[in-house]
């Protein structure tokens, strides 16, 4: 139990690094500690799935963010803080934390899942049904790809729209260098 | 600017083919172990940045082409549509698996649990070409910007 509140403190010590550093370099790579932190505590509350998806997205997004930082001159974030914008943030953080703690006292406890302790949730039918349902050894496969394939629908054509625009937003000047490499 | 030095072209070379076969196993095997169709497909698409990132983008470029990824990311978006209105068409409810209904697998085995391995294929060929398209398409952005300062 303890590994998971060592990765907590690196993860929550790695975010606000990469919030407050000064180098736009190091808060790139702050945030790729912190992707795989979180990776590493779903492997530890055996979500193998979102650990892979989690850990194979991070190192695609930190590519790029590495390839877009390295290219330009670093810029150097400076500017005193403001006392009124200090005031106003520290009393918004405040009040979540608040409405944060009322929330969380009736979360069940670290780790355990959510179905263990509400009655008639759906995931014990998912898990009790699954693979006499659809055949699928992998339950979480069965649920994203049968049970719940709307949701899959519709993150498939966020993904599609997405890079439609994307595409037409870029397309002729990637089109334009590809004709005559400098 | 062609690529990197040659120790990261010749480790680049040797590395592409595991890659990219693992992000095979990662979607054909998605509904018996871990991973499945987006994984996989992120897999696929880091492969081919690797090749962009060690071989520069003219190389990438010769092997799939602009207008050949885009198409490939469109068929993984019809081929998932099509499963979905097949389930209305022979199961009568959208996206149902009517593939298990009529002609069930053994669990376990590859060949089995109907149109889930089927779906996962298609979004494995969507995410995959479409996030190499847009990295390939921010990659150029990024230079001509650069060029302009």
């Amino acid at each position: 139990m303890s590994i998971f509140y060592i990765l907590l403190l690196f993860m929550i010590i790695a975010a606000i690094i990469a919030v407050e550093t000064k180098n736009l370099l190091s808060s790139v790579i702050c945030i790729g500690a912190l992707g795989f932190g979180a990776s590493l505590m779903f492997l530890f509350l055996r979500a193998p799935d979102i650990a892979i998806t989690q850990i194979v997205v991070e190192v695609l997004g930190l590519i790029i963010l590495i390839r877009a930082t390295i290219s330009r001159d670093l810029t150097f974030i400076t500017g005193d803080k403001e006392f009124f914008g200090t005031v106003v943030s520290v009393v918004i953080i405040f009040v979540i934390f608040l409405v944060g703690v009322k929330v969380f006292e009736t979360l069940p406890d670290f780790g355990t899942a959510i179905f263990a302790e509400t009655r008639g949730a759906a995931s014990k039918t998912y898990i009790s049904e699954g693979l006499a349902e659809t055949g699928a050894a992998n339950i979480v496969a069965s649920v994203i790809l049968d049970f719940r394939a709307y949701d899959t629908l519709g993150e498939a054509t966020v993904l599609f729209t997405s890079i439609i625009g994307a595409t037409v937003i870029l397309r002729k000047k990637a089109k334009k260098l590809l004709e005559d490499p400098d | 600017m062609k690529g990197m030095t040659i120790i990261v072209k010749t480790i680049a070379s040797w590395v592409k083919v595991l890659i990219f076969l693992f992000g095979i196993y990662i979607i054909l095997f998605g509904h018996l172990t871990p991973g499945g169709g987006f994984a996989g497909g992120v897999i696929l698409a880091s492969s081919y940045v690797l090749l962009m990132l060690a071989f520069g983008r003219e190389f990438v470029q010769k092997d799939l082409p602009l207008a050949l990824d885009s198409k490939l990311d469109c068929l993984g978006a019809f081929m998932f549509a099509l499963i979905a209105i097949l389930g209305l068409v022979f199961g009568g409810i959208f996206f149902v698996n009517f593939l298990q209904k009529h002609l069930p697998g053994r669990p376990l085995d590859l060949i089995s649990a109907g149109t889930i391995p089927l779906s996962n294929i298609a979004i494995g060929l969507k995410v995959g070409a479409s996030l190499f398209l847009v990295i390939f398409l921010l990659s150029t952005f990024r230079r001509d910007t650069s060029a302009n300062r």
